[in-house]
């Protein structure tokens, strides 16, 4: 039982750190509430899918950054960066969510110079979440691996 | 949340089923995010719908039997079973106002419920949905309170 309290203690911190930190909001609780026993994976499945789209959508925007400087489409970074911040809100991302709030005042402002800092910006945030969640993942399994359950929090 | 077995079965029995007290709804979502798509799919299955998803305004309309040419065949069947409709606002191509309208304009589909979501607050936007009849319009992300309500409005609604 010790170790499955301790692995316990460690989830809920670290899920805490990552609220307060802003990484991640009240809508990755709600994503979580949504798991249940006729879909006990909903959380990694909604989670790998944001993974994969905004991998996707990164290379994307880098193409349209940076291959033709002199002739960027700020349309199709609209499109992108739009798609980034849908995904990034539904899961509770926040901060890369936020990122994308600024890069689209750029865009606007047809600003290379602002989108190439966002563009940036949005990958470091990215990796760090993505780099958090997987983390939470691994702790979760491990407390599953013990024989305990996953605390629900809020 | 109770979801009872016999909503998770059976998914191509297209005709309403009443199981206790409940009738099973059937609704179509729309969005162009996968991401959306699969969260909107989990919301309305945990409130006992039935839900079919579709990623843009056209493949919508294929669904419902509305697309151009298919008015005179008799795909409209698949169309009447749908309860609501509940569509996000900005999609390439048709736009969830665009689809909005040409469910209004349809005499087979018109009493449908259609729902509006939008992660953007802009009043002139929500109200030009309502002028155009869709029952409500909803702040993206969207959760389980949202679904709740909704459920809530739909049976006053008696479809």
């Amino acid at each position: 039982m010790d170790i499955v309290n301790q692995l316990q203690r460690q989830y809920v911190d670290f899920l805490s750190s990552l609220y307060r930190e802003g990484l991640l909001d009240d809508q990755f609780l709600q994503i979580q509430k949504l798991q249940d026993e006729s879909n006990p994976e909903f959380v990694n499945e909604v989670v790998t899918l944001f993974f994969e789209d905004s991998e996707k959508l990164l290379h994307n925007l880098a193409v349209s950054l940076y291959v033709d400087q002199q002739n960027v489409d700020y349309q199709k970074v609209d499109a992108c960066v739009h798609q980034f911040k849908g995904s990034s809100s539904s899961i509770g991302a926040q901060r890369v969510r936020n990122i994308c709030a600024s890069f689209r005042t750029c865009y606007d402002a047809k600003n290379l110079e602002g989108c190439l800092r966002c563009l940036q910006q949005l990958k470091d945030e990215y990796y760090l979440v993505k780099n958090k969640l997987q983390t939470l993942f691994r702790l979760e399994q491990q407390i599953v691996a013990a024989g305990g359950v996953i605390p629900i929090m809020g | 949340m109770d979801v009872s077995a016999s909503f998770s079965l059976s998914k191509k029995v297209d005709d309403d089923r009443v199981v206790g007290e409940e009738q099973e709804l059937h609704v179509l979502a729309v969005d162009d995010n996968l991401i959306d798509r699969k969260i909107v799919e989990k919301l309305l299955k945990n409130f006992s719908c039935k839900v079919t998803t579709a990623e843009n305004g056209l493949r919508a309309l294929e669904y419902l039997g509305l697309r151009d040419d298919q008015q005179n065949t008799l795909n409209c069947n698949i169309g009447s079973k749908v309860n609501m409709i509940i569509t996000d606002y900005c999609m390439p191509g048709m736009t969830g106002y665009e689809l909005l309208k040409k469910i209004k304009e349809s005499s087979m589909l018109k009493e449908v419920p259609v729902v509006i979501m939008s992660s953007e607050n802009i009043p002139t936007r929500i109200n030009k949905c309502l002028e155009e009849g869709a029952q409500m319009f909803m702040l993206k992300p969207l959760k389980q309170s949202d679904v709740k309500k909704l459920r809530g409005q739909l049976m006053k609604c008696g479809s």
